[in-house]
C-alpha cells in the first residue's frame, strides 16, 4: 500500500514538469501580491509593504532551529509585525514609517545572525525550484481565501482611505477591516518568500502596484492591473530565469521593474 | 396657529447633559438641546471647542455620557470635515458613488440635484474623473450629492465650505437651502461663518467645551455671548444690513 503510494507520487512528479509547478505557484503569488499591493499603496503603506518581508527572517530561523515548516515560522513573525503596525495605526494615527523602518531592519539583522548558514541564502533570496506539491496546494487554497476575503472588505478598505470618519459613520468597522487586510498581507508575504526570498518579496508587493497606478484613473483598473502585472512578472521572470539558468527571484522583481519603467511612459 | 403648529413639530433628536472625555480630558460637557424635523441647526465655536466631537458623539462614533436620543428609523448622512482627497488616489467619481448606489440613473439624478445638470458632462467627464482631481467646490457638490443619494432624513455637515472661496461658499449654502426646502431635510451644520448662521440657520448652539448659548441666532448671538465664546476681543457680531440681496 505504502509502496503503491510512493510510486504514484513519483509518477506525478515525473509527469509534471517542475517548471509548471513553479509557474503555477509563481503566477498565483504574483497575482495575489500585486492585488494586495494596490491596497497597500492606496493606504499609503508602500514602505511597510516593501520592508515587511524582512521581519520574517527571525521566524524562519527559529522554525529551522526547531525543525518546523519555515512557512509557519515566517508567518508567525509576520503576524506579530502586522499586529504591531495595526496597533500603531489605530492608537496613534501617525505615520508609523520611521518606527517600522527601524524595527524591521533590526529584525533582519537578528534574523541574519541566528539563521543557520546553509539555509540563509535560500531564505534571503528564495528558491522557487525547490517547491513541492504541498506548496502548490497550500498556495492555491490561500490565494482563493485571499481573493474571497478581499472581495468582502475592499469597499470598506477604500472608503476608510477616502475618509475614516465617513466610513465609520456608515457602520464600517475600520480597525477590524484594516487588521484583516494586514493579515492577508502577512499571508501573501509568507507564501512569497519561497519565490523571491526575504529581500525581494516586498518589491513583488509594491512594484507591480506602483506600475498599475501610473496608468490608472480608477480603482477597478488599478487593482486589476496590479494583479496582472504581478502575475506577468512572475511568469516572465520564471521563464527567463529557467531559460538562461539564472536565479528566478531577482529576475521576477526585475521584470516588474521593467513593467514599471514602461508604464512611466504612459503615466496618467 | 402657526406657533401651535411649530410647537407640534416632531422632535427628532434630544440631547441631554452630553459629555465626552478623551483620556480624562473633558472635551464636551453639559450639552442639552433638541432638534425638530426640518430644523437647520448651526453649531459655532472656536477651533478645538469640540464641535466635530459633538457630531461624532451624535453618530455614536465616540463614547459619551448623558443622553442622545434619535427618533427611531431615521437615516442620518454625514460629511466630515477636512475632506482632503489625495490627488494620487486612484478612485473615480463613479466608483465612489457605486460604493453607496449601484443604479447609474440615481447617481445622475443626485448630481443633477446639486446643480451639475449637463448629463453628457456628467457621464463623460465628471463620473470618469478621479475624485482627487476635482476642484474644492466641485468636490463639495459631489459629496453633497453622495450624502443625499440614499434619501436620508438628517444631514450632518462639518464645515461644508472649508477650503472654498467666498463666492463658492454662498453657492453651496444656497444649494443646501434649496435641497432642504425641496426634500424637507433636517440639517445640522458646523460653521465658522456667523453670516451664514444668521442667514440659513433657525437655531444655533455656541459650543466651547460647554454650551455658551442656544436658541435663535438673532436672539442669542449677542456681543456678550460671542465674547464668551471667542474670548474677550471678538469684534464680530451681527451685520446690521440685510442679506437678502
Amino acid at each position: 500500500m505504502a509502496e503503491k503510494q510512493v510510486s504514484i507520487n513519483m509518477n506525478i512528479a515525473m509527469i509534471t514538469n517542475p517548471i509548471l509547478f513553479q509557474l503555477l505557484v509563481g503566477v498565483l503569488i504574483g497575482l495575489g501580491a500585486g492585488y494586495l499591493g494596490s491596497f497597500m499603496i492606496l493606504k499609503r503603506m508602500s514602505l511597510v509593504g516593501d520592508v515587511i518581508s524582512h521581519v520574517a527572517l527571525p521566524g524562519i530561523a527559529l522554525a529551522l532551529i526547531f525543525e518546523i515548516n519555515p512557512f509557519f515560522g515566517a508567518f508567525a513573525a509576520l503576524f506579530l509585525a502586522v499586529v504591531g503596525i495595526w496597533f500603531l495605526e489605530i492608537k496613534t494615527e501617525l505615520p508609523s514609517e520611521t518606527l517600522v523602518g527601524i524595527f524591521f531592519a533590526l529584525s533582519l539583522a537578528i534574523g541574519i545572525l541566528i539563521t543557520p548558514e546553509p539555509e540563509l541564502l535560500e531564505a534571503l533570496f528564495g528558491d522557487i525550484t525547490k517547491i513541492g506539491s504541498a506548496d502548490v496546494f497550500m498556495t492555491i487554497a490561500l490565494i482563493i481565501v485571499m481573493f474571497f476575503a478581499m472581495f468582502r472588505i475592499y469597499r470598506g478598505l477604500t472608503l476608510s482611505v477616502v475618509s475614516k470618519q465617513l466610513a465609520q459613520s456608515m457602520g464600517i468597522n475600520v480597525s477590524k477591516i484594516s487588521f484583516l487586510f494586514l493579515l492577508l498581507v502577512a499571508i501573501i508575504v509568507a507564501l512569497g518568500l519561497k519565490v523571491t526570498g526575504i529581500f525581494l518579496m516586498g518589491a513583488l508587493v509594491i512594484v507591480p502596484a506602483a506600475a498599475a497606478k501610473n496608468i490608472s484613473i480608477g480603482l477597478a483598473r488599478f487593482t486589476k492591473l496590479a494583479a496582472l502585472f504581478g502575475g506577468i512578472s512572475a511568469l516572465g521572470g520564471i521563464l527567463f530565469a529557467n531559460h538562461f539558468g539564472l536565479h528566478p527571484g531577482p529576475i521576477i522583481v526585475l521584470t516588474s521593474g521593467v513593467i514599471f519603467l514602461l508604464t512611466l511612459l504612459f503615466k496618467k | 396657529m402657526i406657533r401651535i403648529l411649530m410647537a407640534n413639530q416632531e422632535t427628532i433628536l434630544t440631547v441631554e447633559n452630553l459629555g465626552v472625555k478623551f483620556d480624562n480630558n473633558e472635551v464636551l460637557k453639559g450639552l442639552s438641546f433638541f432638534v425638530k424635523k426640518g430644523d437647520v441647526l448651526a453649531i459655532v465655536g472656536p477651533n478645538g471647542s469640540g464641535k466635530s466631537v459633538l457630531f461624532r458623539a451624535l453618530l455614536n462614533l465616540v463614547p459619551y455620557s448623558g443622553k442622545i436620543q434619535w427618533a427611531p428609523g431615521l437615516k442620518v448622512s454625514y460629511v466630515p470635515q477636512k475632506f482632503n482627497i489625495d490627488k494620487e488616489l486612484p478612485l473615480s467619481v463613479q466608483e465612489f458613488f457605486k460604493f453607496k448606489e449601484k443604479n447609474s440613473k440615481k447617481i445622475i439624478s443626485a448630481l443633477k440635484s446639486v446643480g451639475i445638470t449637463d448629463e453628457h458632462h456628467i457621464e463623460h467627464h465628471i463620473l470618469k474623473e478621479r475624485l482627487g482631481w476635482l476642484s474644492g467646490g466641485q468636490l463639495q457638490r459631489i459629496l453633497i450629492a453622495w450624502s443625499i443619494i440614499d434619501n436620508p432624513d438628517v444631514l450632518l455637515f462639518d464645515e461644508p465650505t472649508a477650503g472654498i472661496d467666498v463666492g463658492g461658499e454662498e453657492t453651496i449654502y444656497n444649494l443646501l437651502k434649496k435641497l432642504k426646502d425641496e426634500r424637507g431635510f433636517t440639517i445640522l451644520l458646523i460653521s465658522h461663518d456667523l453670516n451664514i448662521v444668521y442667514k440659513y440657520a433657525n437655531n444655533v448652539i455656541c459650543v466651547n467645551k460647554e454650551m455658551i448659548c442656544y436658541g435663535e441666532p438673532n436672539s442669542v448671538l449677542d456681543p456678550t455671548a460671542l465674547a464668551n465664546l471667542y474670548g474677550g476681543e471678538a469684534g464680530f457680531y451681527k451685520h446690521e444690513h440685510s442679506h437678502d440681496h
